[in-house]
């Protein structure tokens, strides 16, 4: 018996942490792509400011590009920025901020083009044709001097993307300076302002590495933490629950965080159920874009070809008649054969790769057979693992595709996130520009001094990784402006540090007091592990929360009885115990986790309209109600009378 | 598919104050036990198998062993990096083995281009600090 109780990890916390306050002016709170591009930018416009950025990993493999990329899926070339408006907002049936994707369409190139010189191999297209590896591409010059990269689909290019964020964190730290970033710090609340209402004024975290919390003020903050996962019951449950799609370690801390002091949310409602490879979790678009692979039902039939599939696209017209079928779309395809009993849907990858042999060489065949697996081995390993384990070679032998578990994010093919303020341009309506002091701040969110970018910005998609970065870097410039303009703001924090540490260590103090009351260190009636809760919220969101469960349906009453769930798991968390620092992260994980849930319900509760099929069902009010929702659904959460408000907010067309 | 470590290779980047899986690894699942001096994947059902850990382990004391709940055992997929390369050797639960090498960077390492004295010139305009020094142009939506 392990008597007496002892936590488990390795770095046990302590009841009296360690406490450093620092102030500066411009705090980034995230080390992922956005972050990344905030931190190489901020200096050329503030160079005498005092910056810090907050990691809670190490920005050389943190955020969703940890393990690499096989595309950059937002190059818009020789396309103009009005098309790529046009090609978000049809995925995203016809709900976008468009001046927002327009202005990031500006953009985005000129961070692929430093990704490039700074050393990320980008496939290149010969005059003949034929396609060049990043390297052997070099030769050919630079997309900035017009060489042409290798399209799998109008906006996507392809890359050798293994270490494509160690190169771009590179840049980053040699930008902003080592001595301005604490790595493994985990920031767990922002800070309002004293004396400003709805100003923000700092920040509040702690080390994963030492006994320490970090109390930080700062004139001006931008907050880019990613998305959330594990908010819903991943498919595997036992060792393969780290496997989700999306990176286990975002937890929808910057959507909780911006929305506990005032934030305004914006489509909440809108999640991510990507369609990938069975289990493994691996991409599909190269093998849709480059291979022309098609999927069939469990009958062998090419479903998303048929008379049927057209029918029921033509209910969701003009996005579903459009060229390119939006996601959402494509995922209730698939999902009325499995419902219909005529599933598994199998890649076809044996035809797709049979007939690109017929006018291929040997060469050149060994040479695509190289870039399937590539597509595997430089953005999800594991995937290329599991093949390897069923003996499947994609030219002999078919897989499983199969829809993810849901996800929250604002970058992919998804636009949940902040309520932020467009460009200051003539062109952008009023109702979407704000700032403060009669000036506006392009990606400010409605709390005046906190910015956001890539996940953490609502109604505005298919930025992916390059979009993000330059998005990062706009609001560099922005937070150069504010301080600027603010030179006379002295951040306050109405809360003393004491009470600040007796927040962020009550998990610890918790665990403290009432671990020797029984002899398993799991289980006792005075507190909640996090492992316990992380489970309780993924039970409850997959019954009754449109998870897998329920292939993605939910209903007015489920909503119900969801909501009441959560209201206790909120109670519960008051009880979060935790024994060691890394336990100590996950405390707070679950706890960002359960309120950026809690949005995501309330907004679907709110919209009384089914907007996105194939990502979820509201039974009570299935199809699209123009009539009553072309509209966004804002919330807000007023951190003074604890209450919460959702609205609507108008859509305005820009672009034809 | 959590991580393992080989106990035999690891030397617990022989004693200093940060080991190299534990400094990587996104999740923060990579810890020492400083009485063995070993690493250990304190998570293993939190891994997201993204490979930090075995890339940059100095001594390849780190694999990949498959999710127990749906990985048939018997394969494995071990990585080799170099400065400018990652070779792969996928071996298949029959034996069969396939390698693949591709290229990562094409600069040598610490050495991107930070633009650390280019200084932006115009705040209030739109552009981002290459951008202007391109003399690039916005354009405006053909409204
Ligand atoms: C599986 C997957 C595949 C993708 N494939 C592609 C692709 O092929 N091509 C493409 O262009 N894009 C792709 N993307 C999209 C791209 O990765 C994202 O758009 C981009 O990474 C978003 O940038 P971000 O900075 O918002 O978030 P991230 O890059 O995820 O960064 C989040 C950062 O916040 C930190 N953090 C989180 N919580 C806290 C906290 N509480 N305190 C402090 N720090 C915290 C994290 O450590 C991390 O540094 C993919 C994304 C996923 C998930
Ligand atoms: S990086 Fe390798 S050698 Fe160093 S502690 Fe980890 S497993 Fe051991
Ligand atoms: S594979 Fe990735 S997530 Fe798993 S332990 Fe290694 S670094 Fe961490």
């Amino acid at each position: 018996m392990a008597l007496p109780n002892k936590p488990l990890g390795e770095t046990k916390a302590v009841r009296d942490p360690a406490v450093e306050e620092r102030e500066v002016d411009i705090l980034i709170v995230g080390g992922g792509m956005a972050a990344c591009g905030t931190a190489f930018e901020i200096k050329k416009w503030a160079p005498d400011a005092k910056i810090l950025l907050c990691d809670k990993a190490a920005m050389e493999r943190s955020g969703a590009v940890a393990q690499g990329l096989s595309a950059i899926n937002t190059y818009v070339g020789k396309n103009s920025p009005e098309d790529y408006v046009k090609m978000v907002r049809n995925d995203l049936m016809g709900l976008v901020r468009e001046d927002l994707i327009f202005d990031l369409g500006c953009h985005v190139d000129d961070s692929v083009h430093l990704f490039e010189e700074w050393g990320l191999p980008i496939w290149k297209k010969a005059a003949d044709g034929k396609t060049l590896d990043g390297k052997k591409g070099l030769a050919l010059g630079s997309l900035k001097k017009g060489a042409e990269p290798v399209r799998t689909g109008k906006w996507q290019i392809m890359i050798n993307g293994e270490s494509y964020k160690r190169i771009v964190a590179e840049a980053a730290k040699l930008a902003l300076g080592m001595e301005n970033i604490i790595e493994r710090c985990f920031i767990v609340e922002l800070l309002l302002d004293a004396n400003k209402p709805n100003q923000i004024a700092g920040a509040v975290g702690f080390s994963v590495r030492e006994n320490k919390v970090y109390i930080i003020k700062c004139k001006t903050m931008m907050v880019a933490c990613g998305g959330a996962v594990n908010i819903y019951m991943p498919r595997s449950v036992g060792e393969g629950k780290g496997r989700a799609w999306y990176p286990v370690w975002n937890a929808g801390s910057t959507y909780t965080m911006c929305m506990k002091v005032g934030a305004e949310l914006s489509m909440m409602e809108n999640r991510f159920t990507p369609a990938r490879f069975k289990d493994g979790y691996g991409p599909v678009g190269a093998w849709f874009l480059l291979f022309k692979a098609k999927t069939l039902n469990g009958l062998g039939e090419d479903f998303a070809s048929s008379d049927a599939a057209k029918a029921e696209l033509q209910k969701y017209a003009p996005y579903g008649t459009a060229a390119v079928t939006p996601t959402c779309l494509r995922n209730h395809l698939m999902l009325n054969e499995m419902k219909a009993g005529r599933g598994p849907i199998m890649m076809d990858t044996v035809t797709a790769l049979a007939v690109l042999g017929k006018t291929m060489n040997k060469q050149e065949l060994k040479h695509l057979e190289s870039e399937a697996w590539e597509d595997f081995l430089d953005m999800t390993c594991g995937q290329a693992n599991l093949w390897c384990a069923q003996d499947c070679e994609p030219e002999k032998k078919n897989s499983e595709v199969m829809p993810t578990e849901p996800y929250l994010l604002g970058s992919h093919s998804g636009c949940c996130g902040m309520w932020v303020s467009g460009p200051d341009y003539d062109w952008v309506p009023a109702a979407y520009k704000w700032g403060d002091g009669g000036k506006v701040y392009n990606r400010m969110t409605t709390v005046v001094g906190l910015f956001t970018s890539g996940d953490g910005v609502g109604c505005s998609g298919h930025k992916f990784s390059s979009g993000s970065h330059a998005e990062g870097r706009q609001v560099a410039k922005e937070m150069a402006k504010f301080v600027r303009d603010h030179a006379d703001f002295k951040p306050a924090i109405k809360q003393s540090s004491t009470e600040l540490v007796d927040l962020i260590y009550k998990p610890v103090r918790t665990y403290l007091d009432n671990c020797n009351y029984t002899t398993a260190v799991d289980i006792n009636p005075n507190y909640v592990k996090p492992s316990g809760m992380a489970l309780r919220l993924m039970k409850a969101t997959h019954e009754y929360g449109a998870g897998t469960a329920t292939y993605y349906q939910t209903s007015s009453k489920s909503l119900e009885i969801v909501m009441d769930l959560l209201a206790t798991m909120r109670v519960d968390c008051e009880k979060l115990g935790a024994g060691d620092l890394h336990e100590l992260m996950r405390a707070w994980e679950i706890y960002h986790r359960i309120w950026t849930v809690e949005a995501h319900l309330r907004h679907i509760q709110f919209r009384k309209e089914t907007r996105y099929p194939g990502f979820y069902y509201q039974a009570d009010y299935p199809g699209q109600d123009d009539k009553n929702w072309f509209c966004f659904v804002n919330s807000k959460y007023d951190p003074a009378k604890n209450e919460w408000s959702v609205f609507k907010k108008d859509y305005i067309k820009i672009i034809p | 598919m959590p991580s393992f470590v080989i106990a035999e290779k690891c030397d617990g980047c022989k004693g200093g104050d940060k080991t190299a899986c534990m400094y990587i690894c996104p999740n923060d699942l990579m810890v020492l036990d400083t009485t063995a001096m070993k690493a250990y994947n304190q998570e293993p059902d939190q891994c997201w198998e993204c490979f930090s850990c075995v890339k940059i382990c100095p001594t390849q004391a780190i694999e990949v062993r498959g999710y127990s709940d749906f990985v048939p055992l018997g394969s494995s997929i071990v990585p080799l990096m170099s400065s400018e390369d990652v070779l792969w050797t996928c071996k298949f639960r029959n034996g069969l083995i396939k390698r693949f090498k591709f290229p990562i960077r094409t600069t040598p390492e610490g050495q991107a281009n930070a633009y650390l004295n280019l200084k932006g010139k115009d705040l209030n305009s739109g552009l981002l600090s290459t951008e202007e020094a391109d003399g690039f142009v916005l354009p405006r939506p053909k409204i």
